[in-house]
């Protein structure tokens, strides 16, 4: 079935199976294996990229669902030689171990600060009206999504915060 | 997964003629569905996507009732229904994760009825009306136990209607690794009486408990659930909790909840 998804800024159309996930479709159609497959149901959060703005799980939604739609995936924020402040600030603080759910991490958290410059509040926000203060509480409760079995929280919690301009260390 | 073709509806008039065919099956925001696909637990020979339905898509105040399209997301629902009802935004605040709030839809987990999903007892406690193309169901009516619903095959959830409480609060004990709950309850109360809708507990899903509906309608305080007791038999065990824990957890998390609904 042919589809269209313009990705990291460029169209590409495909003639995927209808049961290709959108994970699959970028990892084996198009080569970016920069986006992970941990769990393949929606529990780890190794595979959030960033569709028309939200991040998502693309393990968990089908590459034809998105004709048309716009995708952000990890290479489209930056590559080795021109990182982004966010990815810059993983290397930085030390935020992961194997790296395996880091992709997914700094596809989340980007995800996330954008939701938060919207005034999104969340289940632990003092508050759901005005500026939300990315405490490590909050930060914890917006990145629930994404797992790390390395454990490597401290420091992905740090590097989050730094890029949010919440602390300088 | 078994092999499927799919459709790609822009309105609900199209989605509805490609529903027509019986082997067709919804596909609302994918969350449950696509992971029952993937284990092979469904076999549907035609799925039709509702997330391309720009029209499905809504929050909006009409006099007291807060209408919410059916193909509207979570993280729509916490966002734009907390200045009208905010036990409602709170509940969609907390399923799941943020990335499945982005895609799971409110007439998505309604027709799929799963027995630990958190919008069963919103719909429930708040005497919901869900709303298809065909006809306008009331919540004690289309909830029918363990996945099932009074929906129709090829009959979609196009608005949900919430009459807005007093006071309310959705209170969710949840199994920390996956957040589902482990056991919810969302009390209500109304002018004319109050409500307590149960999900995670039974094995026939969501429920009201009309004993404690009773007393907390003579008095809506945390201390008259109290003394009140829920039957273990007919309660999920498993290895998160037996049936007699959960039992219990329901006057505790009921309890708690109208604590929260009072603050």
């Amino acid at each position: 079935m042919q589809t269209t998804l313009k990705i990291n800024g460029e169209s590409w159309t495909l003639d995927v199976d209808p049961r290709t996930s959108l994970l699959d479709a970028l990892r084996h159609h198009l080569d970016l294996t920069g986006t992970k497959k941990g769990c393949d149901h929606g529990q780890c959060g190794a595979c959030t990229i960033i569709l028309n703005g939200r991040r998502i799980n693309s393990c968990l939604t089908l590459a034809v669902m998105h004709d048309g739609d716009e995708i952000t995936t990890i290479e489209g924020l930056g590559e080795p030689g021109r990182l982004n402040p966010m990815q810059e600030a993983f290397v930085r603080h030390d935020g992961y171990q194997c790296g395996y759910c880091t992709p997914g991490q700094i596809m989340s958290a980007t995800g996330m600060l954008d939701e938060v410059s919207q005034g999104w509040p969340s289940h632990v926000s003092a508050s759901l009206e005005g500026d939300v203060p990315l405490s490590r509480e909050e930060v914890a409760e917006r990145m629930s999504g994404n797992l790390c079995r390395c454990s490597a929280y401290p420091g992905i919690v740090r590097a989050i915060r730094e890029t949010a301009g919440e602390v300088s260390e | 997964m078994y092999a499927f073709d799919i459709k790609r509806p822009r309105s609900v008039e199209e989605a509805v003629a490609a529903l027509a065919d019986g082997e067709a099956q919804a596909l609302g925001g994918g969350q449950t569905l696509i992971p029952t696909l993937r284990q092979r637990l469904a076999d549907p020979g035609t799925l039709v996507s509702l997330s391309g339905i720009a029209e499905l898509k809504y929050v909006r105040m009409e006099g007291d009732v807060l209408r919410i399209g059916g193909g509207t997301t979570h993280a729509q629902v916490a966002r734009e229904a907390a200045a009208h009802y905010p036990a409602l935004a709170s509940l969609a605040g907390r399923i799941g994760d943020p990335a499945v709030r982005n895609r799971g839809t409110i007439g998505g987990s309604l027709a799929n009825n799963d027995p630990s999903a958190c919008y069963p007892a919103g719909a429930l406690g708040s005497n919901a009306t869900v709303v298809t193309g065909a006809r306008e169901i009331a919540a004690d009516d289309f909830f029918q136990g363990l996945f099932e619903t009074a929906l129709d095959e090829g009959e979609i959830v196009t608005e949900v209607r919430f009459p807005v409480p007093e006071a309310a609060r959705y209170e969710k004990f949840i199994q920390p690794a996956s957040r589902f709950a482990l056991v919810a309850v969302f009390v209500a109360r109304f002018a004319g009486g109050v409500r307590v809708a149960v999900t995670g507990a039974s094995e026939s899903g969501v429920f009201r408990w009309a004993e404690a509906e009773a007393a907390l309608a003579a008095d809506f305080t945390p201390e008259v659930v109290r003394g009140l007791t829920v039957q273990a038999e007919g309660m999920i065990g498993d290895l998160h909790g037996s049936a007699e824990y959960r039992a219990h957890l329901v006057g505790v998390i009921t309890r708690r909840a109208v604590e929260g609904a009072l603050a």
